[in-house]
């Protein structure tokens, strides 16, 4: 019984052993692929902690998109003092939590876009694509996709930022008829997974002939792996933009570590991390410039990319034409 | 008021299974906006693999069952008990397995592309009615062959000497009273699904209620839309468990399940066929995790570990809790107690869940009470199977004991301790057993409550499976596994008196 009584206060009693330590911690609320042991976590960890005499903490909740629901979840409750990895599909609806501070930044960025917003820090940005196998049939656009009998993989829109981007994109190309684009393209979904990573996965296991991913997804394949088999679909609607972004918790118990982190974002040293372990474009290039690879990546003829106010207007409308479509 | 604890435990499973469903229903009605198309896909999704899993289980466990029934073969007794294996088996490790197997790079695609057919996926529709097919084959299996061998033994000699159809007097009467009732059990079982659906499903075509329940508090925070398909789920379950109380008689599972009847009638070759089918489909994805995980049982990572050390706590106290309630009601019969003790199969996990969150998001952190939700979503889900072990027991040693203790006093806790427990140990240690298991290989309520801090291991498992880490899943696999068999078997042999008392 006592060893049931000990057992009990050791797993119940959310022991909380770090916080003897007299090190401040910030806490980084962020999508499971960043985290991850490939991904820009770890040298960001120890770049940063170089700097600031802190314990850097990053936490994986799901993908993109699950954070800003996890983060309403948790409300002003919340541990996490930085959110990191939403996107501008999300702004408008995490901008409405009232649960963030302004960025207080000025930054050059070197965005495709101007970036005004005061809350949401851009730390990198990219064109959503299909990735897929070189060599094999490769459908030129969303409705010669749809048309085909080629099998893919994609994420959900209400838990991932790629699953919401490619809502975005069906419905600012076609409008009125995205509904009619998501009946034709149900049957090349092989499946819908929570996150990208999972999606991923599933492409690189062989279980689809191509996944929702990115443009600068090949270079990951190229430049790591020596592998230049995959290779990214250029459409002619154009490719849709993601802008992904961090904001500083209103909530946050260290805001000064916060706003170092932020200004540290920008900076040369956690830029130049992103481009080869996010395989995303930097918000700032650095002053190395572009790794070699990027250069062979496709370069969409149009981007296409709805401000905050008019993606959050759609979300809704769009999510219920692609729940209706595809659970036909 | 020695009838006070009963009604205190009664009261409590009140609370708990009305409670959550006034909270649900308060929220689902206040703002409700109705259920999309999309929602009704679910409800369709769900009844529709509930019945057809429940048709396909029954219909290959007729075979099986017949060819249990009328062989004797070595390792016949051994084989019966492992069909009750993967009642225990965490459903997480079973889709481990089954993904070894009938995966894009599992066994069968492998020997399909090599004779050159087309990869079949395992993800949606037929994924999750082959998984639930795995799971309840079994359980048919063994109400099948409990029917076949209630049938006395002089039947069968009688009509082989009349040269008189079997089938037509004695079996298809037999299957006719018991198949009605395990498609119905092995359909409520499936309309609950939710790890399944989880990890096979594949998007809105395959959600079933309780993924979607899920998916509306984690993916959208759209608590309205949760309560409302809480709501449903709830509707549609207890109706579900009505019919099944109805026409279900209290019976006694797996019992003189290895008595044999000596049979002259049906093919050798057939029956040894089917025997093997079940075998097969039954043992090789166990087979697989097991190979898979087992060498990487020593490398797992520490959070792994720690997973699974809150989930022997959680399932050990949700376990003392279920027994506890199940034998304050036992010991007070009545038709109060058979009802509560049904109440909770009507219920379901993220229903409780949701209802739960409801209550306690208002006042705290809800992963903050995610292990404290856990224990008590699972000790009331496995609350009617403790009561059907244990009430007959009870009830026996009430009868034969029950005007002695009178006499000597011995009532209240000493007659408790001294007259009635001594009486009902097996069943308690099997019944503590069986509430254990079930709450170690849960997924369930606690991926919608729990954040990395506190997961349980099969959600553990469920994340390391998402981001393809294979050697930690497999690992991690194993360690379930084994400590779900464990426990139920620790439980099981202090019940028999084998350990120290």
């Amino acid at each position: 019984m006592r060893s049931l009584c000990l057992m009990t206060s050791l797993s119940l009693g959310l022991a909380t052993t770090a916080a003897h330590a007299d090190t401040p911690v910030l806490t980084v609320l962020t999508y499971d692929s960043f985290t991850s042991d490939w991904g820009p976590g770890p040298a960001v960890e120890s770049a940063f902690e170089e700097v600031c005499a802190c314990d850097l903490e990053f936490v994986g909740a799901g993908d993109g998109a699950a954070l800003l629901a996890r983060l309403q979840l948790e409300g002003p409750r919340t541990d996490a003092d930085i959110i990191l990895g939403l996107d501008t599909n999300l702004t408008a609806a995490a901008h409405a939590t009232d649960l963030f501070a302004p960025h207080g930044v000025t930054a050059d960025l070197d965005l495709p876009v101007t970036w005004a917003d005061e809350t949401f820090l851009p730390f990198d940005w990219g064109y959503f694509a299909f990735v897929g196998n070189a060599g094999e049939a490769a459908p030129t656009s969303l409705a010669d996709l749809a048309q085909s009998d080629v099998k893919i993989v994609i994420q959900d829109p209400r838990s991932s930022t790629p699953g919401l981007g490619l809502l975005m994109w069906v419905k600012a190309a076609y409008g009125d008829d995205a509904a009619g684009i998501w009946a034709d393209l149900s049957d090349n979904i092989v499946t819908v997974t929570p996150g990208w990573s999972e999606a991923y996965g599933l492409f690189l296991e062989g279980e689809a002939d191509a996944v929702l991913s990115y443009t600068t997804s090949p270079a990951y394949h190229l430049i790591a792996e020596e592998d230049d088999s995959k290779t990214a679909w250029a459409f002619s609607e154009g490719h849709y933009m993601q802008v992904e972004v961090a904001g500083k918790l209103a909530s946050t118990d260290v805001p000064d570590l916060a706003d170092q982190f932020l200004a540290f974002m920008v900076s040369d040293a956690f830029q130049s991390i992103i481009p080869t372990t996010n395989w995303m474009y930097p918000a700032v290039t650095p002053a190395a410039g572009l790794p070699a690879g990027f250069e062979t990546l496709i370069t969409p003829e149009t981007s296409i990319l709805l401000s905050a106010q008019e993606a959050a207007s759609t979300r809704d409308v769009a999510l219920a034409e692609w729940r209706d479509a595809l659970s036909q | 008021m020695r009838n006070a604890p009963a009604v205190c435990a009664g009261a409590s499973v009140l609370i708990l299974c009305f409670g959550t469903l006034i909270a649900v229903e308060g929220r689902a009605g206040a703002e409700s906006q109705g259920l999309s198309h999309a929602d009704w896909a679910a409800v369709r999704f769900t009844l529709t693999q509930a019945a057809l899993s429940a048709a396909l289980s029954v219909a290959l466990a007729v075979p099986v069952a017949r060819a249990l029934a009328r062989r004797v073969f070595p390792g016949r007794t051994f084989f019966i008990t492992l069909l009750g294996a993967p009642f225990l088996l965490p459903v997480i490790v079973a889709i481990l397995g089954l993904l070894a197997v009938f995966g894009r790079n599992g066994i069968f695609n492998t020997a399909f592309a090599a004779m050159g057919f087309e990869p079949f996926s395992i993800y949606g529709f037929h994924g999750v009615v082959l998984a639930h097919v795995f799971f309840n084959l079994p359980l048919a299996t063994r109400l099948v062959l409990q029917g076949w061998q209630a049938v006395p033994a002089e039947h069968f000699r009688t009509a082989v000497m009349l040269n008189a159809p079997i089938g037509a007097i004695i079996e298809w009467p037999m299957l006719w009273r018991v198949l009605p009732n395990a498609a119905l059990v092995i359909f409520l079982l499936c309309l609950t699904s939710f790890a399944v659906a989880l990890t096979l499903g594949g998007g809105p075509r395959a959600t079933t209620i309780e993924l979607a329940i899920y998916q509306a508090v984690r993916f959208d925070f759209d608590l309205s839309r949760a309560a409302l398909l809480a709501g449903v789920q709830f509707i549609v379950c207890a109706f579900a468990a009505l019919t099944v109380w109805l026409i279900t008689p209290l019976n006694d599972f797996g019992a003189g399940l290895d008595r044999q009847i000596t049979r002259w009638d049906g093919s050798k070759l057939c029956d040894s066929l089917w025997i093997s089918f079940a075998a097969v489909f039954l043992l090789l994805p166990m087979v697989m995790v097991l190979w898979r995980g087992l060498p990487e049982l020593f490398t797992l990572p520490q959070a792994v570990w720690h997973a699974a050390g809150r989930s022997v706590v959680i399932a050990i106290l949700s376990a003392f809790l279920t027994i506890t309630l199940a034998l304050t009601l036992a010991l007070r019969r009545g038709a109060f107690v058979t009802v509560i003790g049904v109440l909770p199969m009507a219920s379901s996990s993220l229903v409780l869940g949701t209802g739960l969150f409801l209550i306690v998001f208002p006042w705290v952190r809800p992963s903050d009470v995610a292990l404290l939700v856990t224990i008590l979503v699972n000790a009331t889900l496995a609350l009617p199977f403790a009561i059907r072990i244990l009430a007959p027991a009870v009830a026996a040693a009430q009868d034969d004991f029950g005007r002695l203790s009178t006499h000597l006093n011995l009532m209240g806790w000493r007659g408790l301790w001294l007259v009635i427990l001594p009486r009902v140990r097996r069943p308690l240690g099997f019944a503590c057993g069986l509430a254990a298991a079930l709450s170690m290989g849960d997924l369930g309520v606690i991926a919608l409550f729990a954040d990395e801090n506190s997961a349980t291991l099969p959600l553990m498992m469920y994340r390391l499976m998402g981001s393809y880490q294979s050697d930690a899943t497999a690992g991690a696999g194993v360690l379930l596994a084994a400590l779900s068999f464990a426990l139920f078997w620790i439980c099981d042999q202090i019940g028999r008196g084998h350990a120290g008392a």
